[in-house]
């Protein structure tokens, strides 16, 4: 079967985006996640299941399956877009990794048409799922959130050692790699817990930038539209100046570090 | 790229100037009005040209002069700042019917002084059926006045009531040599002429006008002198007395001879750019490219280390501020359609130079650095775009697009260029370009182009299909047929093009008509003598006397038309969900949706006036009962309504919309485009140019839509068409890259007469060095896929609670959140309430 024809479920795809990699991208939003952080913006994104969700007083199908021959012609729509930018496309989520083969075959068919490509992933897999989407990605956007494993299981349900592992092996493996940290209050926003990211960051091989990404309430509606609790509400995001102190926290590791992707 | 190039600091004086300029609401003063009255009346026994010459001399002579506080660029057409004089030359009796409201109707108000009003009352009479206006009802057919007084088809009002304007004329020449090196030209063109020449006695006369007009235009520079001087005398300061003996020496010398240093040059440009505004009303006045022809006075002052950089910025500066010191009354109509106190001088920096090399300097710079200085209309500042373009240069625009006041406009050399060559333009011609008024190319200094020629309403056609070319009960467009009767979707898109070249024909006589009133009542000979040829020909621009001539209307409504005409197509013959003739009543009921208040109003009083025909007699109680009935959806049976209803759903939500970048949509907008553009090209001007299109509304496209009833695309009655050649408003669901490659589809070099695409941003979409470079990468590829022009309305504050109020309008409006970018209207309104508080830190 040719890899333009491989199925996966998607439940957005969102252009000109300009803060998820370099330059102006196209975004393919991924169904389907292993994990539940507690803050994630993209709640419809975490069950593989096509749901219905309420938007605006509307109900809205969330999901919809597609081959990569069905929404490459998109993607490559903006193709004046990104080569004067230096951008391309992006597969996020969701949980990229959940869907390994048509994460494998979408990436080739970007690669193939000449895009550069990205992945925004919690690298929560089989190292074998990672090692096959690989040879054609060009930057992988890694979530570190927490170094303390019991905590991260608390806050996402999903322990860290694996994503510490895996992250060792992209990081040898030669593919662009930065660092992220989503800046959640109550969960890591203090100097230790950054640190001990940064610490962790600066000790993988090839590995140049550390982005903090403040905590936003942006999928704080999507919650009531999916009939679920927001389990921060009332959790205001973090001001300006404790997000320039944690960067001058995270700077001292020598990274390039910046707020926000 | 770390930095953005010529950050300076603004003078305080520049603070103050704007201040001043506008303390108060601007007035209407009658000084021009009474002169020129004085000056035809003593001139009956004239040759045209002459009397023009004569009135303007006498103007130039009488007309009260002021230099304000702290100015070092001097020259005021009015006593009070950003105040405005009259033309009655050119019509009158609007606003003498306006004496009482124009102080406070809603769209550009201006205080009238019972004096003001007392001396123009006076000279009126003077002026019935001597004004251009005048002549050129008398001009037109009477089908082409009606379609466009009576049925609002088209709108050739601008210049129907005003002067022409739009011009760019040749600011270098005065520059280098003076008005005393036009006069030398002039007489020795003069000296030339053979006794025996048939046109010897219409040449002469105008190479006498331009005389008289230049020593006018020297004697008014001399009362500045003079004025400047005796103000130095009164001087305390020290420092304003040295401004003012400067100020009277500038005057002193230019526009008599050419300027020697950069403050020279800078006082002489102003009183070009004045003076062509006092001689005649049309507005568009574009100072071009500023950046070239000013660049060598600056370039040699700082070399020789008579001026500094900062020295400089201020002169620029306080020109811009002068350039919003000039204004314009308008009809109330009309001031709905150029809305804001328009005056449209364009101004447009960097682009190739005639060699086809990238002409950027310091200039482009400081002209771009001065719009943030001087955050007003005017200049209309305009950047020309290439692949040789330094990002620099995009970079320093974007800045200036990042504080919110919609400048610069972007434009694409490599478009534009083999676009107006394909109109006969020479290479090097074509190279030189300048942006005349909103989008209009134009060789400066060569063209008379009557740019912005008429508003061209491409929806109005299409509603006369429905109706068969009846219109207000009069039978006006040709009868393309009953729509019950139509077979195939080819029959019905024949029909619309029949009704749409139908009116495009009497757009062409109402131009024409309008454009000889204007050679025969008020030809130009200040104007003329800086553009070529007119000199050398001896005639006047108006009669033909430029190189390159053009008339250009300009269409709007290609969204509308095409989402209709796809709406059709699709439901009415693909799916046969509903019938032509129901979809004529649907459009006639609006939708089942009722009309608003202003709509219900005109509806109740044509409904009430045919019930009084067949003899019913009124009473309130019937006009309130006929109102009533109409806001709700006048007399619809329930079922009717919601068929209605269910017709504009089908509409809106299972029909392709234009500017989704969907390739089928997109090609059919390219041939209703074409189906306008390509039909205007095949005429003829008086002034032996051609039409050419152009597509963009300025602001027309709302009170023109407000005549325009339902339309197939779902669009309500009354409400706004799309503006520019983008989708029509919330259409456009797939953002700013998609919207973009729908509209390069179009075939935008045949429209050289402009094309307008708005595009809508948040500032956080270009915050940081990152967002700048990344909004250049967006033009740039759109420009690649040739587009002509971008422009972008970076929302404020204020616009995003005006969209918390109409969601519906701001569908695709992008705002950043740290981090992240989201369309601000899916958002809850406490998170929109948090974006909204935090916009101002944005920048």
């Amino acid at each position: 079967m040719s890899i333009y024809q491989t199925k996966g479920r998607i439940f957005n795809i969102q252009r000109f985006s300009i803060h998820d990699g370099p330059g102006i991208r196209s975004i393919v939003f991924f169904k389907g996640c292993y994990m539940r952080c507690a803050w994630c913006c993209n709640p419809e994104s975490q069950s593989y299941e096509i749901q219905t969700m309420q938007e605006n007083g509307k109900e809205k199908i969330v999901g919809k399956d597609v081959t990569v021959e069905e929404i490459l012609p998109e993607l490559l729509s903006d193709m004046p877009y990104y080569r004067r930018s230096g951008g391309g496309v992006t597969l996020s989520g969701g949980e990229i990794l959940a869907q390994p083969e048509f994460a494998r075959d979408l990436l080739r068919a970007c690669k193939e048409n000449g895009l550069h490509t990205a992945v925004e992933s919690t690298a929560n897999a089989s190292f074998d799922v990672i090692k096959s989407i690989l040879p054609y990605l060009d930057l992988y956007l890694l979530d570190i959130k927490h170094m303390d494993s019991a905590k991260h299981k608390e806050y996402t349900n999903a322990p860290n050692e694996l994503i510490l592992e895996n992250a060792k092996k992209i990081a040898q493996s030669g593919v662009e790699l930065v660092i992220r940290t989503p800046v959640i209050p109550g969960f890591n926003d203090t100097a230790e817990e950054i640190k001990a990211i940064s610490k962790f960051a600066v000790s993988l091989p090839n590995v140049e930038e550390h982005h903090l990404l403040p905590y936003h309430r942006l999928g704080q509606d999507k919650y009531a539209g999916l009939n679920r609790n927001y389990a921060l509400k009332g959790v205001e995001p973090p001001s300006q100046e404790k997000m320039e102190y944690l960067l001058s926290v995270a700077q001292e590791s020598g990274l390039k570090c910046q707020i926000g992707g | 790229m770390e930095t953005i190039k010529f950050v300076l600091e603004k003078s305080a004086r520049i603070e103050k100037l704007i201040d001043d300029l506008y303390a108060k609401m601007p007035e209407i003063e009658s000084a021009r009005g009474v002169l020129i009255t004085e000056s035809y009346q003593a001139t009956e026994d004239l040759p045209i040209i002459r009397r023009r010459s004569a009135a303007f001399a006498h103007i130039l002579k009488n007309i009260p002069i002021v230099i304000r506080d702290g100015e070092l660029i001097v020259g005021s057409a009015t006593v009070a700042p950003r105040s405005c004089q009259v033309f009655p030359e050119y019509s009158y009796e609007w606003l003498e019917a306006e004496f009482e409201t124009v102080a406070t109707r809603s769209a550009d108000p201006f205080y009238i002084s019972e004096d003001t009003k007392a001396d123009l009352r006076a000279v009126y009479p003077y002026w019935k059926g001597k004004t251009t206006s005048d002549l050129a009802k008398s001009n037109m057919a009477p089908e082409a006045y009606d379609a466009f007084m009576k049925h609002a088809i088209f709108t050739p009002g601008n210049y129907f009531y005003n002067g022409i304007g739009h011009v760019n004329v040749n600011y270098e020449k005065v520059l280098q040599i003076g008005y005393r090196g036009i006069i030398e030209e002039t007489k020795s063109a003069l000296s030339k002429l053979d006794v025996s020449d048939p046109e010897y006695v219409s040449r002469t006369n105008f190479l006498y006008a331009v005389i008289e007009s230049c020593e006018a235009v020297i004697g008014y520079a001399k009362r500045y002198a003079t004025l400047a001087m005796e103000m130095a005398k009164e001087e305390n300061d020290a420092l304003r007395k040295e401004e003012l003996e400067k100020i009277a020496k500038n005057c002193t010398r230019v526009p008599e001879y050419g300027a020697r240093d950069f403050h020279e040059a800078c006082q002489s440009f102003w009183f070009v750019q004045l003076l062509l505004q006092v001689e005649s009303s049309g507005h568009s006045i574009s100072p071009g490219r500023f950046d070239q022809y000013m660049y060598p006075f600056y370039k040699k002052d700082i070399e020789n280390g008579v001026i500094t950089v900062e020295q400089a910025q201020e002169l620029i500066d306080c020109i811009w501020v002068k350039l919003n010191d000039i204004n314009k009354v308008r009809d109330a109509v009309s001031a709905d359609g150029f809305a804001g106190y328009g005056m449209f001088q364009n101004l447009i920096v960097g682009g190739q130079d005639i060699h086809g090399l990238d002409a950027t300097n310091d200039l482009s710079y400081m002209c771009l650095e001065a719009s943030m200085h001087v955050p007003l209309p005017q200049p209309s500042i305009s950047i020309r775009v290439w692949n040789g373009s330094p990002d620099s240069l995009l970079v320093k625009a974007a800045a200036l697009t990042r504080l919110g006041t919609g400048l610069p406009a972007y434009y694409n050399d490599e478009i534009i260029i083999p676009s107006i060559m394909a109109r006969g333009l020479s290479l090097e011609d074509a190279r030189d370009y300048c942006i005349i008024g909103c989008v209009e190319p134009q060789k400066g200094g060569k063209t008379d182009g009557w740019h912005d020629a008429a508003f061209f309403n491409m929806c109005r056609p299409l509603e006369l299909v429905f109706s068969n070319g009846v219109d207000k009960g009069v039978q006006i467009g040709p009868m393309t047929g009953d729509v019950a009767y139509m077979q195939t979707f080819e029959e019905f898109y024949d029909a619309y093009k029949a009704q749409q070249s139908f009116f495009i024909k009497l757009l062409v006589n109402a131009n024409n008509a309008i454009d000889t009133a204007h050679a025969t009542r008020c030809p130009l000979p200040f104007q003329s003598c800086m553009v070529e040829d007119c000199i050398g020909r001896g005639k006047s621009l108006q009669e033909g006397g430029a190189i390159y001539n053009f008339t250009g209307p300009q269409g709007f409504g290609i969204a509308n038309n095409t989402d209709a005409l796809l709406a059709v197509k699709q439901l009415v013959f693909e799916e046969k969900k509903v019938t032509l003739a129901e979809l004529r009543d649907a459009l006639k009921a609006n939708f089942g949706y009722g009309f608003d208040g202003v709509a219900a109003g005109r509806l109740t009083c044509e409904v009430v006036a045919s019930l009084a025909k067949v003899g019913v007699s009124i009473n309130e109680e019937i006009v309130r009962n006929v109102y009533q009935e109409i806001k709700k959806g006048g007399g619809l049976t329930e079922s009717q309504k919601a068929r209605y209803q269910e017709i504009k759903r089908l509409i809106d939500e299972t029909c392709p919309k234009y500017g989704n970048d969907i390739y089928e949509a997109d090609m059919f907008a390219r041939d209703v485009a074409n189906s306008y553009t390509k039909e205007v090209e095949k005429y003829k001007n008086p002034r032996g140019g051609v039409f050419q299109a152009g597509l963009y509304p300025v602001s027309a496209n709302v009170p023109l839509g407000a005549q325009t009833g339902a339309t197939p695309d779902g669009r309500l009655a009354y409400t706004p068409i799309a503006d520019g050649i983008g989708p029509a408003s919330g259409r456009d669901k797939k953002g700013p890259t998609a919207t973009a490659n729908s509209v390069a589809k179009l075939e935008q070099c045949v429209a050289s007469n402009g094309t307008l695409l708005n595009q809508k941003f948040h500032p956080s979409a270009l915050s940081g060095m990152s967002g700048l470079t990344k909004f250049v990468a967006l033009i740039r590829s759109y420009f690649d896929q040739k587009g002509m022009h971008m422009q972008f309305n970076v929302v404020t504050r204020e616009t995003l609670i005006d969209a918390q109020k109409h969601p519906e309008k701001y569908k695709t409006l992008v705002v950043r959140v740290a981090g992240y970018s989201a369309l601000f209207t899916t958002l809850s309104r406490s998170l929109q309430n948090d974006i909204i508080n935090r916009t101002e830190q944005g920048f």
